[in-house]
């Protein structure tokens, strides 16, 4: 078995784990595990309305992966995709309504203010990092917080007059199109799956192809050794952490142009810079498998809200069907020592 | 003669990878027995399925006669055989006594009693002649003394069997003597010891019988008394080697580097290189002799542009370089071994042939318009790993996977093809085996030969003696003599190494 | 190795079973089937609710034991064609499952909350031949009847018993996020409290989320430090948090002053020694009675629906037996209440209004 397929083939042996695990739950508290995988189904693949808002999940999912994914390669644990996000957000919608312009001009603006809003709150933690020392996952965490309350703080008394809600944004700032809801029954499906889908090649063809991306993997490996070769270490771990930062804040504007069209007053987290955290680990941290694990996150995610009416089956179950994955992947260990024997039997 | 330990055509393989194939090793008590193969001989193996580690296909171990089945470390440990690590398993924070106990504490009432450990470490040290304080913090005391405290760690624990692994790789030439002197007294106090290395010269000093292994098999057992240092050398290697490193008369030209009053601090903030002065000159070797510990390693970082140094100059062919960036320092005509390959010279999870172009990456014809080209830096790796001999699968292959010898060739084929004015080469040969040695020796020395400036650091000083035309002794971060090797001994230079002035280490050396 | 491995996996699958079995427990009590009555009508009418859930102890609760209510008297039965509720795990999923549950052809479904508006407004557009119904919150759509309460009289009411019980004359209160729901609470709570007793002292303070009981427990253990005697909180599951400090702060020191009125059901049940009162906010009768509204054919779609005191959408709980003023509260709040119905005296809704409220 070569180690490239022992690579794909350990997450799905962690999904198929989680399944597996989860229906002995069921099982166990008295479901119908048949009844609630066709729910999570019909929930996820029944309609091309489910279809559309499948996609609409998992779009932001891609880029909150590649975010955690792109600062992990360098060696970097980026826990503020949240904040990165919420920022992103906020800057899209800000955008959107404070301007007319046309759409041409107006769109891409409003995704290139997420993109820089999301750069530059992570460069706080990657200076800080490479300047101080001072560890990126406190940073990081601290920033999601900041994040969270300026930009409450920014809705309520610059964007709007003590309101909790932006408002819609212009429709020339917008990512939906009428077309992308007709075809799907006026889901919330918009343009930005495009646009994940280029990060993904983006990142991968940065990291894999590029001068700065042999940098980039360098010191993510072994900061050492890219020190040694003349690298300049510090100058790559905050381009990093832009950069990562720069796929959170596109993901908030996934929610701000596209799902949403509006920025609210938040009382917690969105969750999404986190389940990042997961997509990322499931997705092996490489453009493809985040593209991937993403998908399986945005089916289970929004499957499960069908679950409780069609199978009466509460939708928490696939929160711990995700955390059971996440847990079989995280000690893919196991999975190896498994693979390992399976294909040392084959040998003989 | 009755066998205490008897290992009898062991197996083990991994993967389909033999490791070990019907090796038999016999352990007479009150011996010192040899063990003797080249790295990735399957030494190292062999010792962790009596350690219980691994377990073997096929074969039988014995203890007094009677057949055992070792399935852990425990087992073992259990039976008396305790091993002293060649990277030690100490606690730094923890006293001597502290570390000596740790998992076999000696308790009251759950609390420990640390007095009477302590007066049973003691106890134990003195009858030894192990002279080790056991109120004292591990990392106060030298390494040395930390070996010494792992010798007691296995004589606490009831050990009769004694497996030192590669004890001298870390020591000085004092401490090595010293070392030998504690073995030979556990001998007379009726313990027996198998002793792991590849040098020959402590072979032929205390063993009494030598296993020979060579690519998992075992060659056989002599009695030391019986053999010299060739034949166990091409035992070992499976051919004639040859020690003295053949090289002609230098003819060094101008000079290349020039070290002018360097001072560098470490981490701590401690002043470790301290008015430094050295030159180098194009065409020769010149070899830092020296204890770990003494500031080499931040001097070469310095110089390399790794660590800032505090004042000084260090100018190569005139130009000033000091703390410039190792980008500049390389480009400017230096190429560096690093003396830790795996901490600096190697990104091991890059491919092989990704590590060959670890500093040009960014040049052409590897890189344009910041793309890379693979197909052009394959082409190079392909070209190097044949030039310089790296053992590797395919230049596709991880840094990781392969052997420390084929990872320190690969470095130097990527070092010396930038061709370099000025070679700097930390420790290249650690824990190298014969051949690879060999190969490496005569590259620095090709390097000689083309006119470039070569700087070696070593801890052995038969490299620095065999392979430097010029030995410049570091002593506490400065360079305290500079000595001809042909007209210097080992004894000489040990004394400079461990600070006494010139004239004293000459007359004491011919005592 | 291997059977300590197993044994692992054992363990936390069966630790995994008897926590989902506790939960399914908890669930079975809201998912009895109704058993009283037979079918009557083929309207069917369900609700979206809020990430809170139908057991939050407060306003998603309270709304569902409405439609649980009005599903029972009219004999219709829990699921697709009765009645029904979607939990949201998150805000992107409101307009999911409003769109599920108006394309299961239920009659009628509600959006509980402020914070649905924006995502009510979006699917009433879209399906337009589905009725909705939003409560706290203003949509104008043909199709969209919305729901608003004047808590501020509730709230006005349980700042007249925070004031009269006081000893300290210290009282807080507690908001969950500052939206103008939550405003009317405040302004309604400290217009109350300057009616009956001018001199009493009020700390406001914001939490910023309605579901982080361990901020609610932070914010009331300082108040009730600094000297508070009565707190009031309008902060949904946060205000859990006050509940489990004074129910604390009462068991050490059982003479102590320590009194919390609650908010939207009557939450006696959260600390019967210590809850004083709450200021109910009827989203169950809100609930039912637009259900029967619309089961009647009379949905007021495009319409906004007020429910104050004179409806009977809001009030108070009786006072706690155990308070030594409960006779003083209850004839003061008669007193208001009529006031406040004849139109006598105006509860200010926002804080704007309640700088120029005078009670007199």
């Amino acid at each position: 078995m070569s180690k490239r397929f022992k690579s794909i083939l350990t997450p799905i042996i962690a999904v198929l784990l989680g399944i597996i695990v989860g229906t002995i739950i069921m099982l166990v508290s008295g479901y119908n595990p048949v009844a609630a995988f066709t729910a999570l189904w019909n929930g996820a693949f029944g309609e091309v309305y489910y279809l559309g808002e499948v996609v609409r999940q998992f779009t932001p999912y891609i880029l909150a992966g590649l975010a955690v994914a792109f600062a992990f390669r360098v060696g970097l644990f980026n826990i503020g995709v949240e904040g990165q996000f919420l920022v992103g957000w906020l800057a899209a919608v800000w955008v959107g309504v404070a301007f007319d312009l046309p759409r041409v001009i107006h769109l891409p603006l409003a995704i290139l203010a997420a993109i820089v809003a999301g750069a530059l709150w992570a460069f706080i933690p990657g200076l800080l990092k490479a300047r101080f020392r001072v560890h990126e996952v406190i940073v990081t965490i601290m920033m999601n917080y900041v994040a969270l309350h300026v930009s409450n703080y920014l809705i309520r008394n610059v964007i709007t007059n003590h309101g909790d809600n932006s408002g819609p944004i212009h429709k020339s700032a917008t990512l939906r199109s009428p077309w992308l809801e007709s075809i799907t029954d006026y889901s919330r499906l918009h343009w930005g799956i495009l646009l994940a889908i280029i990060s993904c090649f983006i990142m991968w063809f940065l990291l894999e192809r590029t001068t700065r991306g042999f940098e980039l993997r360098s010191v993510g490996f072994n900061q050492h050794a890219a020190q040694y070769a003349g690298m300049n270490v510090n100058k790559n771990i905050i381009l990093s952490m832009v950069i990562s930062g720069a796929f959170a804040g596109l993901a908030g504007a996934m929610e701000g142009l596209g799902t949403f069209e509006y920025a609210a007053v938040k009382g917690g987290f969105s969750g999404v810079g986190f389940d990042g955290i997961a997509v990322a680990l499931l997705g092996g941290n490489t453009a493809l498998g985040v593209f991937f694990s993403a998908i399986l996150f945005g089916v289970l995610k929004v499957g499960a809200l069908n679950m409780p009416l069609e199978a009466g089956v509460p939708n928490e179950l696939v929160d711990i069907i995700i955390a059971l994955i996440v847990f079989f992947v995280a000690s893919s260990y196991f999975i190896r020592v498994f693979l390992d024997r399976i294909s040392k039997k084959e040998v003989k | 003669m009755e066998y205490v330990i008897e290992m009898l055509n062991i197996r083990k393989e991994f993967n389909g990878f033999v490791a070990n194939d019907n090796i038999t090793l016999q352990l007479k008590k009150g011996e010192i027995h040899a063990l003797l193969g080249e790295n990735g001989a399957g030494k190292s193996t062999l010792m962790n399925v009596l350690f219980g580690l691994y377990q073997p296909e096929q074969g039988e171990i014995r203890v007094k006669g009677k057949p055992v089945n070792i399935s852990n470390p425990n087992i073992a440990n259990d039976l008396g055989i305790g091993m002293v690590h060649q990277h030690f398993m100490l606690v730094d924070t923890f006293t001597v006594t502290e570390n000596i106990i740790l998992g076999r504490e000696i308790t009251s009432a759950g609390k420990i009693d640390i007095k009477k450990a302590e007066q049973q470490v003691r106890e134990i040290s003195e009858r030894y002649g192990l002279a080790v304080d056991p109120q004292a913090k591990i990392s106060d005391i030298s390494v040395g003394m930390q070996q010494r405290v792992e010798i007691l760690k296995t004589l606490y624990r009831g050990a009769e069997i004694l497996i030192f692994d590669e004890p001298s790789a870390v020591l000085t030439p004092q401490e090595i003597k010293e070392l030998i002197q504690i073995m030979k007294t556990l001998i007379k106090e009726g313990k027996s010891i198998i002793l792991i290395t590849h040098k020959l010269k402590e072979i032929m000093e205390v063993s009494d019988r030598c296993t020979v292994i060579r690519k998992g098999k075992g060659i056989g057992t002599v009695n030391v008394s019986e053999t010299n240092p060739n034949e166990l050398a091409s035992l070992m290697v499976g051919r004639e080697v040859v020690f003295k490193t053949d090289k002609k008369e230098g003819t060094p030209k101008q000079e290349v580097l020039e070290i002018k009053d360097l001072v560098v601090k470490d981490p701590r903030g401690v002043t470790v290189v301290n008015g430094l002065n050295l030159t180098v000159r194009a065409g020769e070797i010149v070899g830092i002799a020296g204890v770990d510990g003494n500031g080499q390693s931040e001097f070469i970082e310095a110089i390399t542009g790794l660590r800032k140094a505090e004042s000084g100059s260090v100018k190569l062919n005139g130009k000033e370089l000091v703390n410039h960036t190792p980008r500049q320092i390389t480009d400017s005509g230096v190429a560096h071994i690093p003396q830790d390959r795996h901490k600096h010279g190697l990104v091991l999870n890059f491919p092989i042939g990704e590590n060959m172009v670890l500093q040009t990456y960014n040049k052409r014809p590897f890189s344009k318009n910041g793309i890379l080209n693979f197909s052009e830096i394959y082409k190079k790796a392909k070209t190097l790993i044949s030039e310089f001999d790296v053992r590797t699968p395919s230049e596709y292959t991880l840094a990781r996977a392969l052997s420390g010898g084929n990872q320190q060739k690969a470095i130097i084929g990527r070092e010396i093809d930038r061709n370099p004015d000025l070679l700097i080469a930390a420790q290249p040969t650690r824990g190298l085996d014969v051949g690879a040695i060999e190969f490496i020796h005569k590259r620095l020395i090709e390097q000689r030969d083309h006119g470039k400036g070569v700087l070696l650091v070593s801890f052995e000083l038969d490299e620095i003696m065999n392979v430097s035309d010029r030995i410049a002794v570091i002593y506490e971060g400065r360079i305290v003599a500079i000595v001809n090797p042909k007209e210097t001994t080992e004894q000489e230079l040990g004394l400079l190494m461990a600070g006494s002035n010139r004239k004293e280490a000459g007359e004491q050396s011919h005592v | 190795m291997k059977k300590r491995k197993i044994g692992m996996a054992l363990s936390l699958v069966l630790a995994a079973g008897t926590l989902l079995g506790a939960c399914g427990k908890s669930d079975n009590t809201t998912k009895e089937p109704a058993k009283s009555g037979e079918k009557k009508t083929d309207f069917s009418v369900a609700m979206v609710t809020d990430v809170g859930g139908v057991d939050d102890k407060s306003f998603n609760q309270s709304a569902w034991e409405g439609l649980q209510k009005f599903g029972k008297d009219n004999g219709m039965t829990k699921g697709k064609g009765g009645y029904d509720y979607l939990q949201s795990k998150s805000d992107a999923d409101y307009s999911t499952n409003l769109n599920t549950l108006a394309r299961q052809n239920f009659d009628l479904v509600y959006g509980i909350g402020f914070l649905m508006q924006a995502a009510v407004e979006e699917i009433a557009k879209q399906q337009k031949d589905s009725k909705f119904a939003i409560i706290d919150a203003e949509v104008k759509q043909p199709n969209v009847a919305s729901v608003l309460f004047k808590e501020q009289e509730a709230a006005f009411l349980a700042g007249v018993a925070a004031a009269l019980q006081t000893k300290s004359n210290h009282i807080g209160f507690i908001g969950g996020m500052e939206i103008p729901v939550i405003e009317r609470f405040e302004s309604g709570f400290l217009a109350g409290v300057k009616a009956a007793k001018p001199e009493v002292k009020v700390d406001v303070q914001y939490s910023g989320a309605f579901d982080k009981a361990e901020l609610g427990q932070n914010i009331a253990s300082k108040m009730y430090s600094s000297g508070a005697d009565v707190i009031f909180h309008a902060a949904g599951g946060t205000g859990n948090g006050l509940f489990k400090e004074a129910t604390d702060r009462k068991a050490k020191d059982p003479s102590k002053e320590i009194w919390a009125i609650g908010v939207d059901r009557d939450q006696n049940d959260m600390g019967p020694d210590v809850v004083l009162t709450s200021a109910l906010k009827r989203v169950d009768v809100a609930v039912q009675d637009l259900s029967k509204k619309a089961m009647d054919g009379k949905f007021p779609g495009g319409e906004v629906a007020l429910y104050g005191l004179s409806e009977d959408g809001v009030g108070v709980a009786p006072i706690n037996a155990k308070a030594d003023k409960k006779a003083d509260i209850e004839a003061a709040i008669k007193d208001w209440v009529e006031k406040i119905k004849s139109g006598a005296v105006k509860v200010p809704g926002t804080r704007d209004e309640l700088k120029n409220f005078s009670a007199k």
